[in-house]
């Protein structure tokens, strides 16, 4: 387990602290996200997808439910993840956040915020719009086409 | 994927958490039913780990890292006991097969008391029915895949010595957790044994386990492309050795 901390914990410290704001709260998330791990090992399923990518949205929805102040949604063993990096090695994930961050960039600015508020604040396509000004269905498209972008740079 | 095209939009806000109410409710049922959207709902969660990715700051304090290690020591890893969850499979066609015997032997004596009361044929054989119906219901419980098994040991047992390995062949990958691992006599090593479906056992890391019993073995160099049949468990000298010392004092079989 040390070892697997030593190997995820600063990926699972930063989404938590990205999405928070707030080192305290992060590393409770961080914690949180450790034992759960401990507790039910066989939530996550090796055979779909690799446990760096598995950690990562299950911190992000943690993160997100602890945002919006509601009970944890989603049972973590139904969280199946398929990604094409493997992110255990941290050469590897170097690589795939500099083509992440590179995808980022090349996107329209109304996209990106869109899919940043969506991912990172936890805020719906309605409270967007709202936000933004802007029909809920393009927001909604935005979101979607924003996350499909990111897997195409991994397609080639 | 063109036939599921209005659920595309949404399955993106599922995978987030954003959708809620019937639009949620729809999504789900049609997510029971439809493999190409649930496949799809995985690779979005996947490009949410790659934007998970891109955050980045400063590396968690250390103070994490102590509270973490200390709250795992408090709390051994001995309600989930999967190897025992698992075993009940392997009784199942065992109480399928009892059960079956136990309606036969009904009905052979069903049958012999309706052979003198020929009257009351009727009223036997809607009874019957409803004890099939029952047999079957319970073989269907037994059976069932998405039913809850849940096995209950003694409150007073002692820690049992618990292993799991994640292997993933076509990546040659091995993530080994181990607790309550008994201490060993100086010198000695535990050692991790990938026994493959041909072939002589490979070694698959040496380890010690820490003050509390527990260990890991992160991805061990690993022949390419190995099935593997059996995991197990020797004690050799620290060094590790490249066949095992019998005796093997855990093993497993993939589930």
């Amino acid at each position: 387990m040390a070892t697997l901390y030593d190997r995820y914990s600063s990926l699972v410290y930063a989404v938590a602290l990205r999405v928070l704001g707030d080192t305290g709260a992060a590393e409770d998330v961080l914690q949180e996200v450790f034992m759960q791990l401990w507790r039910n090992p066989a939530a996550f399923d090796s055979s779909r997808g690799n446990l760096g990518a598995w950690l990562g949205v299950i911190t992000r929805n943690r993160a997100i439910d602890g945002l919006r102040k509601r009970r944890p949604e989603t049972d973590i063993a139904d969280v199946i993840v398929s990604v094409e990096p493997d992110m255990a090695n941290d050469a590897e994930r170097a690589r795939a956040m500099e083509k992440i961050r590179g995808a980022l960039g090349g996107m329209p600015g109304a996209q990106r915020s869109a899919l940043e508020m969506a991912y990172f604040e936890g805020l719906t396509h309605t409270e967007i719009a709202a936000r933004t000004g802007e029909p809920l269905g393009t927001i909604k498209t935005r979101i979607r086409t924003g996350l499909q972008a990111l897997r195409k740079v991994f397609e080639t | 994927m063109s036939a599921h095209e209005q659920f595309a939009d949404d399955l993106a806000l599922f995978a987030l958490g954003a959708l809620q109410g019937d639009e949620r409710l729809t999504l789900e049922k049609h997510l029971e039913g439809c493999s190409s959207c649930r496949r799809e709902l995985e690779r979005l969660r996947g490009d949410m780990a790659l934007l998970a990715l891109s955050a980045s700051g400063p590396a968690p304090p250390q103070r994490s890292r102590e509270r973490l290690l200390k709250a795992i020591a408090k709390e051994p890893r001995t309600q989930k006991t999967l190897a025992r969850a698992q075993s009940l499979w392997t009784f199942l066609p065992w109480l399928a097969t009892a059960a079956v015997l136990l309606v036969a032997a009904f009905f052979w004596q069903q049958s012999d008391r309706l052979a003198q009361q020929v009257a009351r044929l009727r009223d036997q054989s809607a009874q019957q029915q409803a004890q099939l119906e029952q047999a079957r219901e319970v073989v269907s419980t037994l059976t069932s895949t998405d039913a809850m098994r849940v096995t209950l040991v003694a409150a007073q047992t002692l820690p049992q010595p618990q292993g799991k390995a994640i292997y993933v062949r076509n990546r040659s990958s091995l993530i080994f957790l181990a607790g309550n691992m008994p201490p060993l006599p100086p010198q000695k090593a535990y050692e991790l044994w990938l026994i493959p479906t041909k072939g002589a056992p490979i070694p698959a890391g040496v380890f010690k386990p820490d003050a509390r019993g527990s260990a890991t073995v992160i991805e061990p160099p690993l022949p390419a492309g190995v099935e593997a049949k059996t995991f197990a468990i020797t004690v050799e000298p620290e060094q590790g050795s490249s066949t095992p010392t019998m005796p093997i004092v855990m093993m497993g079989v993939g589930e």
